[in-house]
């Protein structure tokens, strides 16, 4: 269960790299960092592109294969930045047990959606750059020695937006787990229902919910993990409705955007309003794991939550 | 009348003048023959009122989804049902007066009515919060059909709500969580549920009560997944651009009925609902009558697996590229 997530490894380039950090000691990184905006064009010229991330929060310069190794969390500060779909489901389940449902399913363009460009361009493109389908991969693997149904969202494609096909896969998934019997597993990150698909993106709210509620009435398990950012249609339905609600530190996680309630309010946002720090201290969620610990707290908890069903499933 | 729409002043130019005409004391001194006049608007009146409400655009249907004078939940409670009951409260934090419930009968049938409600003038606005229920509206919600359900009372949702609350008060009391258990205990319900969107159907806020054995939308109500206004912002950059979001999201009546989002239209007087909400309550009585005796005939556990495919089957996906078709059942 302890795993220390923030000093798994030294951080190479801190000691090795001086062209990387230039001048500031990694004790003053917090000090000096914002001033130091003129050091940014000698960095560039020096570090070959696509080789380096810098950390958002501690402006730490970290080796993108490290990052990777680390599963995306800053070495040094613990940030977490964006994971793609893939990534998280390789960190998750055992080599070669991921049997990958509905791969080929694409979006339709019921609509005949145009506004300032269309709904088919979009597609095509986001197919093209992301590699992915759509927003969502959902399957059945085997986690620790849990099979599990498990569905993880990719705020690449299209903000993680849920229309007729995040909605169709997972409720198939959903439908799989009920019938196999089998624990279920969310990664959620959305910017909530997809425009393009109109209704038919806000019924998926529905559709997912209600299979959820089988999957529930037969005492199946469902750990729902919120990832940054989770919102909207997604947070007002499947999202919202685990056995277990759990989020990664920092995610922006709420129903309406900041913007809107600012606007609508007319009033100062409260501080890290709408952050999981703040849902967990508002009582609604349950836990905050960092991702590098994801893996163990979800056997964990499925142990407990299948012990009613005596040995663990094999199937 | 007052709030007249920019599309309604035609019509009630004419109206002005018709009862100007009416009213006229000396319209038989003067030796005039102002029958004729009369009648002759009249049939301007009514041939103009045809012309612009059979071609009204996504946009004008939003603005009459939206008119003031249109009647809300609780006209339909005191004019389509009798005896409505009020029930408050969640029970767990406070009374939403932007989501109503109660008993009420339907023709003399004991049902429970649940319904958002706005307000018609300012002060009732702000007590009605202009119809944007917080988490404590939904969870009032649940608690009454699962009354409802214990006791076997058939419920009716009227859906009224440009969409839920958005503030920090909701986000702390968790809104979404809200919604997606009604989304979820809905369908489970063992009850006939029959949803009704009698004016603005505004996204998750709507739908956090239209989980439903049958759908069914007033005329010149609209369903949306966003505002018009908000899917413009964002896809448009202008808000101004919510007349051709309004076109291109469907979410007029007609276009849901075509697209199999809802189960029927409840048609409107002629000039909507709020030209004539008398004749508009014994019209949806009607409707909320068939679709109770229809839904309550079918055994309970074949209704749940109606409703599970009702929304099971919604979607359109294709299984590889350049192949079009349904979400294939599962």
């Amino acid at each position: 269960m302890s795993t220390t997530p923030f000093v798994r490894k030294p951080l190479a380039g801190d000691a090795a790299e001086p062209a990387v950090t230039p001048v500031v000691s990694p004790s003053e990184t917090t000090l000096i960092r914002k001033p130091k905006l003129g050091t940014g064009r000698t960095r560039k010229k020096d570090i070959p592109e696509g080789l380096w991330t810098k950390c958002p929060k501690c402006s730490t310069l970290i080796y993108d294969k490290e990052l990777d190794e680390n599963l995306k969390v800053c070495l040094k500060c613990g940030h977490h930045f964006p994971a793609g779909a893939r990534e998280r489901i390789n960190s998750l389940v055992e080599t070669c047990s991921f049997e990958e449902m509905d791969a080929g399913m694409i979006s339709v363009d019921v609509l005949k959606f145009t506004g300032v460009a269309s709904y088919a361009s979009k597609l095509a493109s986001y197919w093209k750059t992301t590699g992915l389908k759509d927003a969502v991969v959902t399957g059945i693997g085997t986690i620790g020695t849990f099979r599990v149904a498990l569905g993880v969202m990719d705020f690449g494609f299209l903000g993680g937006s849920m229309g007729s096909v995040v909605g169709e896969k997972l409720t198939r998934l959903i439908e799989a787990a009920t019938n196999k019997e089998l624990p279920l597993v969310i990664i959620s990150t959305s910017g909530g229902a997809r425009m393009y698909e109109g209704m038919f993106s806000l019924m998926q709210m529905a559709k997912t919910s209600a299979a959820l509620a089988y999957h529930a009435k037969a005492r199946l398990p469902y750990i729902s993990v919120l990832t940054h950012p989770t919102t909207a249609g997604v947070m007002a339905s499947y999202a919202s409705l685990g056995d277990l609600i759990i989020a990664e530190p920092g995610a922006m996680i709420g129903f309406a955007g900041p913007r809107v309630i600012k606007d609508t309010t007319q009033a100062e946002l409260p501080a890290g309003f709408q952050t999981a720090e703040f849902l967990r201290d508002h009582g609604l969620i349950d836990d905050i794991v960092p991702r590098l610990e994801l893996k163990e707290r979800l056997v964990c908890f499925i142990e407990f939550l299948l012990h009613h069903r005596g040995q663990p499933s094999q199937r | 009348m007052k709030h007249p729409l920019e599309f309604e002043k035609p019509i009630l130019e004419l109206q002005r003048k018709l009862d100007e005409l009416r009213k006229h004391p000396h319209a038989g001194s003067l030796g005039l023959t102002l029958e004729d006049e009369v009648s002759r608007i009249e049939r301007k009146l009514a041939e103009t009122r045809r012309e612009v409400f059979s071609n009204l655009t996504a946009w004008q249907r939003v603005q009459l989804a939206r008119h003031p004078r249109r009647p809300y939940t609780l006209d339909y409670l005191r004019d389509t049902f009798t005896d409505f009951q009020e029930l408050h409260g969640d029970r767990l934090f406070a009374d939403d007066r932007a989501m109503v419930g109660g008993f009420a009968r339907l023709q003399g049938q004991p049902v429970m009515v649940i319904g958002t409600q706005k307000g018609r003038d300012t002060k009732e606005n702000i007590l009605r919060n202009f119809g944007s229920a917080h988490p404590e509206g939904y969870r009032k919600a649940l608690r009454l059909m699962r009354l409802a359900d214990k006791f076997g009372l058939p419920i009716i949702t009227l859906i009224d709500t440009a969409g839920a609350y958005p503030g920090v008060g909701a986000e702390e009391r968790h809104i979404a969580e809200a919604i997606a258990v009604n989304l979820r205990e809905m369908t489970l319900l063992e009850v006939p549920i029959i949803a009704v969107v009698i004016g603005e159907g505004g996204s998750g806020g709507a739908l956090g009560i239209g989980v439903a054995d049958r759908v069914l939308i007033l005329e010149n109500a609209y369903y949306s997944v966003i505002s018009p206004e908000g899917c413009a912002a964002i896809l448009w950059k202008d808000r101004a651009a919510a007349q051709r979001a309004a076109e291109a999201l469907r979410i007029t009546a007609t276009d849901l009925l075509e697209l199999g989002l809802v189960d029927e239209i409840v048609p409107e007087p002629l000039g909507g609902a709020h030209s004539d909400p008398t004749t508009m309550a014994e019209t949806l009585k009607v409707y909320l009558l068939r679709h109770l005796h229809e839904t309550e005939a079918i055994e309970p556990s074949e209704r749940l697996r109606l409703r599970y495919e009702k929304f099971r089957r919604i979607g359109q996906v294709a299984e590889a590229p350049g192949v079009l078709g349904p979400a294939p059942t599962a």
